[in-house]
């Protein structure tokens, strides 16, 4: 029915609650401290007391995997990469959306899972393979070959725990590589361990996919691991897929993403940042952007308004003409200037720091990853000088995300100019 | 295929099957590594019931002359304390088992009653070896049981089976509620002052049986003092009733269980 796909995702979403009452064990003494805490956490997160029930930690995740393939999975901590390894391994269901896994699944979630310490290394192989889904005749069969494959020699009767973590994660590796699954899942073996096991393990899982036909995900942090393995890649972000195909136009993807994008809501330090120029008689210390969407982390969408608070620290009294927000692409090219020069607007800044808060009451743009750049300046002065107060080209990137049920949120590529307008601070 | 979860579906009782192997090694695990680094080991098996022992034929048995029948306290007593002790650990074990498996529950798949399972499954093993214990006081006390005692592994059966059906509830309601880890020492202790441990359960009045019938493990440790002992007669009245609460607590237990059995690696 599947042809020659192995794993096929649909639509695949993962609903989890947090700070909701289920968070909580659910003892009477949660509840009490639950509600100490609540006022606290009212004030610090003013606004976002509303978005306690519900988060998504993967959303309309769908992609097939062929037979044999090997397919890396990256992102940044918290993406999404290791739920969505858990509902292909069953560990946990799915909120929406179904999958179909084609033939026995062999998951290394983390190292060592179920090692018992106390147990020998030579137990330790039985109980864990048992655990991964071997049978018994069939570790005996290879049990020679494991330990071999794992190199911890005469230290096979010693109880893991006294293993160093390079013994203890090569047994594991050893283990779950022999486990001979038509599928297997891979998360993050690669981080510990010396550099020539590193190399045999990539070897071994070369070998796994190449002679044996069989399918890999492999999730994974090292670039180069995931280059030199993968033949295809799926990067995630905020629990959607931001990027797939080709390893290093993915690869590439990530890097400038992983680089600096700042989750809404929090201020962000531009004190020290560097690809700035201006005179900085006044200059941006922080951004912090959002818009208004709780269940989607206030994470800007398409046709949606987008706040942006700015610090400004002057050093002295001034009115200033220029102040501008922009918004550009991945590739630079700008496609929104929110200019107060633009609508005769002018802001006075005292000595000091200044807040001000700017709204683009409606974001024309698709869903995508985007630049946000800063612009300070007196247009009268600017003539002069040729110099702004403070121009941030590229102070952090963004995502604005598709909050649209059923159709892709696609809009045309076309440019147009936001409404925008400045807000008092309070 | 992989779906959200949809309410209540029926027990692949396959599955599990399939995943006997994974039983064994876990219930071998519980036992390999229960007496790590002790002193004396597996003794401890022993130990717990005896001392138990001990203490009850002081303070019951000659204090307080609770009567013991024909038989001397400490042999009527032990007989009773074997299939309780074996309850009370497997309950105690199994009720936090699934909390003690948080990083495997979280991280692999498998039918998660295996984990239950192989708690009570492990405190068999003491059992087995208390029991040894047993044998010796019955020679010691020239105690020969008669025919009865082709009924003791059925009697084995149901108290295994009644760890079982408390296990199940304990161990997931566990998971989402940690009082449970709580009040277990509370339950079992509860429990022993309604099963006929340190008394006999001749002195409960008649037209109370039936209600302490209900408690399984009063038929069980009754019909281990009939078939040991050769004390009274076979206590089918109140295994008859205590059959029904086994099978409601297994399948309400299994039921339960399975409802609640995908949320684990979310709330674990």
């Amino acid at each position: 029915m599947m042809g020659d796909v192995a794993i096929r995702v649909e639509n695949v979403g993962k609903q989890y609650r947090i700070g909701g009452p289920s968070d909580a064990y659910g003892t009477l003494r949660d509840a009490i401290a639950g509600a100490a805490r609540t006022p606290f956490h009212a004030l610090r997160h003013r606004g976002s007391r509303t978005c306690t029930e519900e988060f998504w930690a993967l959303r309309d995740v769908s992609f097939d995997v062929k037979q044999g393939e090997v397919l890396g999975i990256i992102g940044r901590n918290g993406a999404g990469k290791s739920t969505l390894l858990k509902i292909l391994s069953r560990v946990t269901r799915p909120s929406t959306g179904r999958a179909d896994v084609c033939g026995r699944i062999g998951s290394l979630l983390e190292v060592g899972t179920g090692f018992h310490p106390e147990l020998s290394g030579r137990e330790n192989i039985y109980l864990n393979a048992a655990i991964l889904g071997m049978k018994r005749a069939e570790v005996r069969r290879k049990f020679d070959v494991i330990a071999e494959f794992a190199d911890i020699g005469p230290f096979l009767d010693t109880p893991v725990k006294r293993y160093s973590s390079g013994m203890y994660m090569r047994l594991a590796f050893s283990i779950a590589a022999h486990l001979e699954p038509e599928i297997l899942i891979v998360d993050e073996v690669l981080a510990v361990g010396d550099a020539a096991f590193q190399e045999k393990c990539l070897g071994k899982m070369r070998g796994i996919s190449q002679s044996d036909g069989r399918t890999i995900l492999f999730v994974s942090h090292n670039m180069d691991a995931i280059q030199h393995l993968c033949s295809r890649c799926i990067l995630l972000d905020h629990g959607r897929i931001a990027a797939t195909g080709d390893c290093r136009a993915t690869i590439a993807r990530y890097l400038s993403i992983a680089r600096e994008q700042a989750r809404p809501d929090d201020w962000i330090d531009l004190s020290s940042h560097a690809g700035r120029s201006g005179t900085g008689e006044a200059r941006f210390k922080a951004v912090q952007y959002r818009s208004d969407r709780c269940s989607v982390g206030f994470q800007p969408y398409s046709r949606g308004p987008l706040d942006i608070m700015l610090a400004i620290e002057s050093n002295s009294a001034r009115s200033i003409g220029s102040l501008a927000v922009i918004i550009a692409d991945q590739s630079g090219t700008k496609l929104i200037n929110a200019d107060t020069v633009l609508r005769d607007l002018s802001v006075d800044l005292q000595r000091g720091l200044n807040l001000v808060k700017l709204r683009i009451r409606e974001v024309n743009l698709n869903p995508g990853v985007y630049r946000l750049g800063l612009w300070l300046a007196d247009p009268l002065r600017v003539h002069f000088t040729d110099r702004p107060f403070d121009y941030v080209e590229s102070a952090i990137e963004f995502e604005i995300v598709n909050v649209e049920a059923g159709g892709n949120g696609r809009h045309p590529d076309a440019v147009v100019p936001c409404e925008f307008d400045l807000l008092p601070v309070d | 295929m992989i779906e959200p979860a949809a309410g209540w579906t029926a027990i692949d009782l396959r599955e599990i099957w399939r995943y006997s192997e994974l039983l064994y090694f876990l219930t071998w695990r519980d036992i390999k590594v229960r007496y790590k680094q002790t002193v004396i080991g597996a003794a401890w098996a022993v130990l717990q019931p005896f001392l138990t022992m001990v203490v009850f034929s002081i303070v019951f048995g000659r204090l307080m002359h609770v009567s013991s029948g024909a038989v001397p306290y400490p042999v009527f007593s032990f007989t009773a304390l074997l299939p309780w002790t074996f309850f009370s650990t497997a309950i105690s074990r199994s009720g936090t088992s699934l909390v003690l498996s948080a990083n495997l529950i979280s991280r692999v798949y498998f039918p998660r009653i295996i984990v239950p399972l192989a708690a009570v499954l492990g405190a068999t093993v003491d059992f087995a070896i208390a029991f040894v214990i047993l044998l010796g006081m019955l020679l010691f006390y020239g105690i020969v049981p008669g025919i009865a005692i082709l009924a003791l592994p059925f009697l084995i059966v149901l108290a295994i089976l009644t760890a079982f059906g408390v296990g199940f509830w304990l161990s997931a309601l566990n998971v989402k509620y940690r009082d449970i880890a709580f009040a277990i020492p509370f339950l079992t202790q509860f429990w022993l002052f309604v099963t006929p441990v340190v008394y006999s359960s001749s002195i409960v009045p008649q037209k109370w049986r039936l209600l302490y019938g209900l408690n399984p493990l009063a038929g069980v440790v009754e019909g281990f003092r009939w078939a040991l002992l050769g004390q009274g007669s076979a206590p089918s009245g109140l295994i008859a009733i205590s059959l029904i609460t086994v099978i409601a607590l297994l399948a309400t237990g299994l039921v339960y269980f399975h409802h609640v059995e995908n949320e684990f690696a979310d709330v674990v």
